[in-house]
């Protein structure tokens, strides 16, 4: 069953008329097909369906405003595995050799998956295989390499995917402030002075060890939401490493909460290239508790996340910036980061948002004690 | 080791940082970071594997001196005292 | 002429010539009947000097009246002789229809097994040099619609040279489709050549990316695309299917099982064409071997236009083979 309902079609918009219903119950209904005409601020808009089925039901009548998110409709679901194309043979092929269609990437006519494709990525599990074997001692956990051209492709489709289902089911709000970082650089500075370039840490190291024991403090946002807030015990950090052809890579720092800042740094000495060589574990891509994103160098202040599901909570670093900054009556120029928190309003609230925020504040100014 | 070396060797390292880029192409005043998109752990990385291969430890307040090839080749040059015999550019 | 391989450059016109001229010898029971088959030499020239070898009983002009003259073949035939009736073109071939399936096609049947009909038929199918509208079709699909019928389609010099003779062998009617377009056309063939079997379509070119399943004129530009496209890195096989009914699915079959890719190429329109009964039986039994869509490339549905250029651009040529096969194998 699905429920549609009123989409957000802005950040600015509370409410919307429904002015027309397109369909009727018992109309079959494919994603991209305009069921709906909604009165909104922005004018006549234009209501799209993402998923595939048979209207059941409509629940709001022609004429009513009613808030965003809002079910409108719902429908009985006829979706599987809709939208893969694929040669009979290479259907065939993909049974017997056990290849999930849906992550192998068509090439033929339309981009249908031929026979060749399958052969390409059942040559890829066998050599993830032999990766796997390879590993087993020193790691005792499942591999997967994610290889070849088509993999980056994936990847694309599995963002296009996970953020489309992100915006179109998690209620987001954001929170932001701006974190006073001249105690932690001047003692980074400091400690980097002692330091070989191999020991060097990064101010994202302070960071992300800063959320990890923010998160400690506010556990809510360390969490999934599957049908309720599931607080998860572990917290195991996402870090959105950009792919220089385009896309990102999520590999989740494990058990970030339990890492040292050095112990965090070797673990992206370790990821971040084989990310970008996309060469990943399994287990560094699912269990992701919360996600951090960090823009880095730039002049970009500020990012506002999209949260990957079914994690309820991403936090967006921008740019290290020099910034006025008024304290204690005085105006002064500090190196500052704005911080974004982006979160799953089903599992908590702003108050819950704002205790992070000021944790992760206070902690980045007592960078002796991270 | 020659100013030719050590800027054949800065190229290759940022090569092995970031494959996609070309550093065959930087001019000599070019920004590194800007041309070739390189953030800072991707320096972080040139860094190591430079002093890998030079023995030339560069501190952070150093950065702002080797921000364009000119420099980084000046600068190496200027620091580097003997190459270990066993990282000898000419073996790769 | 003999070169040292041991085969011989012949047209496709003298193949048939040679082969009428070795019925002829070889069977007293055998006579060629037609428009023009005798003075004239034939409207193509194909019987050019016949008639002074086997004089006006075994070569025999007839009226222009396709119905009659198509109907004394299957009396004759029925009486025990072997005659080879000749129409001119396919299109003249809808006046004798009428004797053709109702009853050359069924008097075996009819007959509770009592009268064959051992007549051979012969007709020119395609275009010709701007023949136009009249003269110039493709529709080996009528009579391959009729069971009763053998209808066979030389799409090659040795086809040309050999299928009269073995059609002569069969006990029931017999279709032979020779081609306008390649009468003038000049192929190699052994020394010796002479008769073939018809009951198997046959692999002209072997390969292994992609199946060209054709007939009739389709053969030899067919086998030319595959030219281009081996320069091109692909491999294509060219089936011929030969024998239009009964169609030999095996041999097609087969081949698309090996390759996984299939494009139906004939001159005659597409709709409710050969083209669409082999797709059909593709998608019937070798679907599961199917890497791609059955593709067909057919004659464009219009009468056949009079300009030469307007003719060429009806059916499809070796150029539109090779760009097809590029499109299916996605090849940049």
């Amino acid at each position: 069953m699905i429920e549609f309902r009123m989409p957000s079609l802005g950040a600015d918009m509370e409410d919307g008329t429904l002015v027309e219903w397109l369909v009727k119950p018992g109309a079959a209904v494919k994603r991209g097909d305009i069921i709906a005409q909604v009165d909104t601020q922005k004018g006549l808009i234009d209501i799209e369906i993402f998923e595939e089925g048979v209207v059941k039901e409509l629940l709001v009548g022609e004429g009513e405003k009613v808030p965003v998110g809002k079910t409108l409709a719902v429908l009985d679901s006829t979706e599987h595995r809709v939208g893969i194309k694929a040669s009979p043979l290479a259907k065939r092929m993909a049974a017997e050799k056990d290849i999930d269609l849906a992550l192998v990437t068509g090439t033929g006519e339309g981009g249908a998956i031929t026979k060749e494709d399958v052969e390409k990525a059942a040559a890829a599990v066998i050599s993830a295989k032999i990766e796997k074997t390879a590993q087993v001692d020193e790691k005792k956990e499942a591999t997967e390499l994610l290889e070849t051209s088509s993999a980056r492709h994936n990847i694309r489709q599995a963002i296009a995917s996970a953020m489309s289902k992100s915006n179109r089911e998690i209620p987001h709000y954001y929170l932001e402030t701006k974190i006073d970082l001249t105690r932690s650089l001047a003692w980074l500075t400091e400690t980097n002075r002692e330091r070989t370039v191999k020991n060097r840490l990064l101010p994202v190291v302070l960071l992300i060890r800063a959320v990890a024991l923010a998160l400690k403090k506010v556990p809510e946002l360390n969490a999934w939401y599957e049908n309720g807030l599931v607080k998860k015990e572990e917290i195991n950090i996402g870090f959105v490493v950009s792919l220089r052809g385009g896309g990102v890579m999520i590999p989740a720092i494990r058990d970030a909460g339990g890492k040292s800042l050095d112990e965090l740094m070797t673990a992206l000495n370790d990821m971040i290239p084989r990310a970008r060589a996309m060469k990943l574990r399994s287990s560094e891509l699912v269990n992701t508790t919360i996600t951090i994103t960090s823009l880095g160098e730039g002049q970009v202040e500020l990012v506002y996340g999209v949260i990957y599901p079914p994690q309820v909570a991403l936090v967006g670093f921008g740019a290290i910036l020099e910034q006025p900054w008024a304290e204690n009556g005085m105006l002064n120029v500090r190196k500052t980061v704005s911080v974004t928190l982006a979160a799953d309003h089903r599992a908590t609230d702003g108050m819950t948002g704002s205790r992070f925020l000021t944790e992760l504040n206070s902690l980045l100014q007592t960078p002796g004690s991270l | 080791m020659k100013e030719e070396e050590i800027r054949q060797l800065v190229c290759q390292l940022l090569k092995q940082v970031a494959p996609d880029s070309e550093p065959e192409k930087l001019a000599e005043d070019d920004i590194i970071r800007d041309v070739l998109g390189i953030d800072s752990f991707d320096a972080l990385q040139f860094l190591m594997a430079l002093d890998e291969r030079t023995g030339v430890d560069i501190p952070e307040e150093d950065y702002g001196k080797i921000s364009t090839l000119a420099k980084v080749v000046e600068y190496v040059g200027r620091k580097i005292i003997r190459f270990p015999e066993d990282h000898h550019p000419c073996r790769f | 002429m003999a070169n040292e391989n041991n085969t011989i450059s012949i047209t496709y016109r003298e193949a048939i010539k040679q082969a009428l001229r070795d019925a002829l010898r070889a069977d007293e029971r055998v006579f060629l009947m037609g428009e023009d088959v005798g003075r004239y030499g034939g409207a193509f020239a194909v019987s050019k000097g016949l008639l002074e070898e086997f004089g006006p009983d075994r070569i025999m002009d007839t009226p222009l009246s396709e119905s009659g003259f198509v109907g004394a073949g299957i009396g004759a035939a029925i009486a025990g002789m072997r005659p080879v009736v000749e129409v001119m073109t396919v299109n003249f071939s809808l006046l004798a229809m009428d004797q053709i399936v109702n009853n050359a096609a069924t008097l075996l049947h009819m007959s509770g097994g009592q009268v064959n009909v051992p007549v051979v038929i012969r007709m020119n199918s395609g275009l010709g040099r701007q023949l136009a509208a009249q003269h110039s079709h493709s529709w080996e699909s009528f009579y391959a619609h009729i069971p009763g019928l053998k209808v066979l389609s030389a799409g090659t010099h040795e086809d040309a040279r050999g299928m009269l003779l073995a059609a002569l062998k069969e006990p029931d009617p017999v279709v032979i489709f020779e081609y306008t377009a390649m009468l003038n056309l000049e192929g190699k063939i052994p020394a010796g050549a002479g008769i073939v079997e018809i009951q198997k379509a046959a692999i002209r070119r072997e390969g292994k990316d992609i199946s060209i399943i054709t007939y009739g004129p389709g053969v030899y530009k067919s086998l030319e695309a595959a030219n281009e496209l081996a320069k091109l890195g692909i491999d294509a096989e060219v089936v011929d299917l030969r024998v239009l009914r009964p169609l030999d699915e095996s041999c097609f079959l087969q081949s698309v099982r090996k390759t996984h890719r299939a494009l139906v190429v004939e001159e005659a329109w597409r709709s409710v064409s050969i083209s669409a009964e082999i797709s059909s039986r593709i998608m019937e039994q070798a679907f599961y071997e199917l890497d791609a869509p059955v593709h067909r490339l057919c004659g464009v549905e219009v009468p056949m236009p009079y300009p030469k250029h307007l003719e060429d651009i009806s059916v499809p040529q070796a150029g539109d083979i090779v760009n097809m096969i590029k499109k299916i194998l996605q090849h940049d």
